[in-house]
């Protein structure tokens, strides 16, 4: 089944992946990304830019409200997320773990919905 | 069929569905991860034999008669679930498999995964115990609500949301590697420690929790035990409980009065228990790997030479409380360990350790409050006790507990 591995990062650490010196966590994410792809589970994934480039959309009553900044508030915020074909949630989370978010943001595991694509996809 | 033949019958199933229960859950669930489908199937099954039983009379082999319903039963709530294309392979495995009608009565005993599957570390610790006693004991929802004191609607759904999770999120029926064992035992055993707890703490039964919770727990230790066997922790959690278990006769009086164990009569302690939890306590020092629930199990196997001797040797309980402080250092151990010092060395020395625990941690923890009102009791320190042992009764749960300390107190 496939997981995804959504991506929490810091403040400090969206400020690390700006600056165009070789940094440890860049290094980290480096060796993180080459593991994946040599186990052979990597199905896809992607780097978000940092949250105050996102930009909130809802439709109320028919008017479009636009909000600048990310959907929630929080010190933690969506840094990209990573699709990982994995046999069960204890090897998701193994990756998880090795993931460099892990030590100095969060990462969460969730399970993608095969059932809810063929709905969508008919 | 006559009166007494049908009651027969009815017992017949009662006594398979209680000790099949949790190896027909664990097997019928392990392909498809949907805990909640393979108890629906196992209760049709059973609701189908109250009617075939006693008509057909009960089967050669009732576990795989109710095996074979209940297979058939989850094939129907599959389909009606109308995911038959994801399904398609889980179909495939659950018509595999042995036969009717002469079907073995073997099939894999997969309880010891659905036991990590409760107790994995995605699922809320809190729902590890209620979970285990539903899969694999096949206690329902409102039993289990009783002895957590929450109702059992709010019990119901939050098991409800934990098996949805088990299906949904992909937690594996495995039982984990080599490395990762002991602790995702330790959850287990938690989780088994824990059941027992609540029966004990119960067991006036006075709201109704449910005293034999404790036997359930006790039954839970011998099935994991029958499985991992190679786990000396495991031995020690079973000769743990069945030293507590083999005083039950001796923690009331007559009158049902709390009686403190260094007041219990030896002579009503039941030395056939005692004697298997030396036995486990043994086996599991053979495996030289010390633990927590080894160490508690050699202290109360220390309380139970009593019953030989006629006195307890403290000092060697001061000892395995050390060691027991050194890799598990929970208030309870703390408290305890200060208790044995007293013992062994005196009140003030026992006074001396309370006062090293931090006092934010104590503040509603029952145990430190009566142990510190009986120290400063013996110290002679009459106004101090008395507070203390206000606030050891304010804290107090049973009745009789609370009544034996008011009498202390004086």
């Amino acid at each position: 089944m496939q997981f995804a591995l959504l991506i929490y990062e810091t403040p400090e650490l969206f400020g690390m992946r700006k600056s165009n010196d070789e940094n440890a966590y860049l290094g980290a994410w480096r060796a993180y990304h080459k593991a994946l792809v040599e186990a052979g589970i990597f199905v896809g994934g992607q780097p978000l830019q940092s949250p105050e480039t996102g930009t909130t959309v809802r439709l109320k009553e028919g008017k479009r409200r636009v909000q600048d900044g990310p959907f929630a508030d929080a010190k933690e915020q969506l840094g990209g997320f990573t699709i990982l074909e994995l046999p069960s949630l204890d090897a998701a989370l193994e990756w998880a773990a090795r993931c460099p978010a892990a030590s100095l943001g969060a990462v969460e595991v969730r399970p993608v919905s095969p059932e809810y694509l063929r709905k969508v996809t008919g | 069929m006559n009166g007494s033949g049908q009651e027969s019958t009815h017992r017949t199933i009662e006594r398979v569905a209680r000790e099949s229960y949790g190896r027909l859950v664990a097997y019928l669930s392990s392909h498809t991860r949907d805990v909640a489908s393979a108890e629906d199937a196992l209760s049709n099954a059973l609701v189908a034999a109250l009617t075939a039983w006693p008509r057909d009379g009960v089967p050669q082999n009732p576990e795989a008669w109710l095996l074979t319903s209940a297979r058939h039963s989850l094939i129907d709530l599959i389909r009606h679930q109308r995911v038959v294309l994801e399904s398609e392979p889980t179909l495939m495995l659950l018509t595999k498999g042995p036969q009717e009608p002469t079907m073995s009565t073997e099939f894999p005993d997969e309880r010891l995964k659905l036991l990590f599957v409760c107790a994995h570390p995605a699922i809320d610790p809190a729902m590890h115990t209620p979970l285990m006693l539903q899969t694999v004991l096949g206690l329902d929802a409102v039993r289990i609500a009783q002895a957590f004191l929450i109702s059992p609607t709010t019990m119901g759904q939050r098991l409800v949301r934990a098996k949805t999770k088990i299906r949904d999120a992909g937690i594996p029926f495995e039982v984990p590697l080599e490395r990762e064992l002991p602790e995702r035992l330790d959850a287990v055993l938690e989780a088994i420690y824990a059941a027992f707890g609540i029966g004990w703490d119960d067991m006036a039964g006075v709201d109704q929790r449910g005293p034999d919770l404790a036997q359930e727990a006790i039954w839970l230790g011998r099935v994991l035990l029958e499985l991992v066997s190679r786990e000396a922790e495991v031995h020690g959690l079973l000769a743990l409980m069945l030293h507590c278990e083999a005083r039950r006769a001796a923690r009331r009086g007559p009158d049902g009065k709390y009686v403190a164990l260094s007041e219990q009569d030896s002579r009503q302690w039941s030395l056939p228990l005692i004697e298997e939890a030396e036995r486990l306590l043994a086996a599991a020092s053979r495996h030289r790997r010390p633990g927590r629930f080894q160490l508690e199990a050699a202290i109360q196997s220390v309380h139970a030479e009593r019953a030989r001797s006629g006195r307890t040797a403290w000092a060697a309980i001061v000892l395995f409380y050390e060691q027991l402080i050194r890799i598990s250092p929970m208030l309870g151990t703390q408290t305890g360990y200060a208790a044995a010092v007293a013992e062994a060395r005196g009140p003030d020395a026992g006074l001396a350790v309370l006062d090293a625990i931090d006092l934010g941690s104590v503040s509603s923890y029952q145990p430190y409050w009566a142990v510190r009102a009986h120290l400063l009791q013996r110290l002679g320190k009459t106004s101090e006790s008395r507070e203390a042992f206000d606030r050891a009764i304010g804290l107090a749960e049973d009745p009789a507990v609370r009544e034996f300390l008011l009498l202390k107190r004086g």
